[in-house]
């Protein structure tokens, strides 16, 4: 088979698409990096949809811990505490274990038994359930990044926003938020750069691999179990997620430029590709 | 355990439960939670070792010795951790059982990797299919604690870089100034002044390594997640305490002992950097120094 042939059969396996059956014996290096490669498809969705999402959310997290009222405060804080002070990998185990036991608590809404069926089932999938943990988790980091930037926006700017007559809304939209955001946008890359490392995690923990359709890690550890040999299939990974991670540095540093292209040179945050890795 | 836990189907209620609590293989499940603090003791300070000798490479002013100090932290920080540990367990055993092999069979025939086998003599096998199983069990163990301090060394690493960077220029030069050797300059002015710029960088890492141990599951060692796994899941009336699936609790059980082990550390590092900062000539010393006026 040549490696055009492989690429055909496993190029979209990740997401069903191609030969149902995986590679058994005699593998070669053409397969491992377009397997590989293919689970890279998932991590790439997690960690997109996990981010698109938890943006908002960690935005009204941060906003909601810097309330006055402690009825709003106390909640994010405890969120936060709570995502951010366990294991990541507990958290997948906990979920996934919660939306198992889902359908026999039975919650019954009145959008009628299939429907209902239908979608407590799905939370039990990847594609779902492990995007709303790594949403929920982003949510929490991010929402402290982002409280952190929150209270270090410039007295001078809200005071000018007050100056101008801007109150609520308008003022939070134009100047606190943006402000908040180039201030916290450095670290907030490198939440993200860490939240791709993250979605490797999901195939590990609970969330099984339905008809072998895994991420890259799921496909590089297939490959190293078969082969007993792990110097090829862990050093393509992490070939791949260094690119991933470039990826992330250029998409993210392009905002930041935005961001920023208001400032004197000087004075623009810097990016410092300055990653924590687990959670 | 108890007297009357001698047959577990007549009982009900708290009876039962506290039977429930005290078998064997709970017992287990509880002495797998010192397996994680003990992994934690045992790691930090040989991550930390790891760290300080990456640092002082990553310093050097041999060329190679210096790519290899700066390489190590980055590569390590640029790729998934699981991966990382996935991969040093078996590269580490392989690595181990090559070179015994190399030694005790220097006239073995057969290449090692056969296909998809990797075939050592027996003599080389780590450990030795005779030895007993608290010996695989420690072996297991130990390659754990070499493949986080491997990974957590490379994060120490870069730590310790900043911090001895953050000491002011200031003291290196009044130590030249004093005749001071490169040698005695960084062990009596760097090193004592470094730990107070490193201990932010080092509490996170500390906060990290805590969320990083039930990544021991898949190493193959049997620590909570596995007992919590294995306790949890449902049992039928053929076991002696039948029971629905729990492993929803046992969860639970395991996120408030984390939440707990983070909080607890929180505070201990707030108080230890209160600490280190007093006398130091930053604004936080400076801080300690006039509110105690």
């Amino acid at each position: 088979m040549s490696c055009l042939d492989t690429v055909q059969a496993y190029g979209l396996r990740a997401i069903g698409i191609g030969s149902r059956l995986l590679p058994k014996t005699d593998f070669t290096l053409c397969e491992q990096f377009t397997l590989i490669g293919s689970g890279l498809i998932w991590n790439i969705y997690f960690g997109v949809l996990a981010l698109l999402f938890g943006f908002f959310m960690s935005t009204g997290v941060a906003l909601a811990k810097n309330a006055r009222s402690r009825w709003i405060r106390k909640p994010a804080e405890w969120f936060i505490f709570v995502f951010r002070g366990s294991p990541l990998f507990i958290q997948f185990f906990l979920f996934y274990e919660a939306f198992v036991l889902l359908p026999k608590v039975g919650i019954d809404i009145t959008l009628g038994p299939v429907e209902l069926t239908a979608q407590t089932r799905w939370l039990t999938r990847a594609w779902l359930g492990a995007v709303i943990v790594l949403f929920l988790n982003t949510s929490a980091y991010a929402g402290e990044i982002f409280h952190g930037a929150l209270q270090a926006v410039p007295r001078g700017d809200v005071e000018a926003a007050d100056a101008y007559g801007m109150r609520g809304w308008t003022r939070f939209r134009r100047i606190i938020w943006p402000t908040m955001l180039r201030l916290a946008w450095p670290a907030y890359t490198n939440e993200a750069i860490f939240m791709f490392h993250a979605t490797t995690l999901v195939f590990f923990s609970g969330f099984p691999a339905w008809q072998q359709k895994g991420d890259a890690l799921y496909y590089a550890s297939y490959f190293a179990d078969k082969t007993f040999n792990p110097f090829i299939p862990y050093p393509i990974l992490a070939g791949y997620f260094i690119l991933l991670t470039l990826t992330v540095i250029a998409v993210f540093g392009a905002i930041n430029r935005r961001l920023n292209r208001h400032l004197a040179p000087e004075r623009r945050q810097k990016m410092r590709f300055r990653p924590q890795m687990i959670r | 355990m108890f007297s009357y836990c001698s047959d577990p189907h007549t009982l009900e209620g708290a009876r039962w439960l506290s039977c429930y609590l005290t078998t064997g293989k709970q017992m287990a499940f509880y002495a797998s939670f010192a397996t994680v603090l003990a992994l934690l003791l045992v790691t930090a300070p040989v991550a930390l070792l790891f760290g300080f000798g990456g640092a002082m490479a990553a310093r050097s002013h041999f060329l190679p010795l210096r790519w290899f100090g700066r390489g190590y932290s980055a590569i390590v920080r640029g790729v998934p951790d699981i991966a990382f540990f996935l991969f040093f367990v078996i590269a580490l055993d392989q690595g181990l059982e090559y070179i015994r092999h190399k030694i005790k069979c220097p006239d073995w025939d057969q290449p090692i990797r056969q296909g998809n086998d990797f075939v050592v003599c027996p003599q080389a096998k780590l450990p030795l299919s005779s030895s007993p199983q608290w010996v695989h069990e420690v072996y297991g163990f130990s390659l754990a604690v070499v493949t986080f301090a491997i990974v957590f060394g490379a994060f120490a690493a870069n730590v310790l870089y900043g911090a001895m960077r953050a000491v002011p220029r200031a003291q290196i030069e009044t130590a030249e100034a004093y005749g001071m050797t490169r040698r005695q300059t960084f062990w009596r002015i760097l090193v004592p002044q470094m730990w107070i710029y490193a201990l932010p960088g080092l509490s996170n890492l500390w906060m990290i390594l805590i969320k990083a141990t039930p990544l021991l599951f898949l190493l193959g060692i049997e620590d909570i997640v596995y007992w919590a796994r294995e306790l949890g899941g449902m049992k039928t009336s053929a076991f002696a305490y039948p029971h629905p699936d729990w492993r929803l609790w046992y969860f639970l059980a395991l996120m408030v002992f984390y939440l707990t082990l983070t909080r607890v550390s929180e505070v201990f590092l707030g108080r230890l950097a209160a600490r280190l900062t007093h006398g130091q000539a930053t604004i936080g010393g400076e801080r300690l120094r006039t509110a105690a006026r």
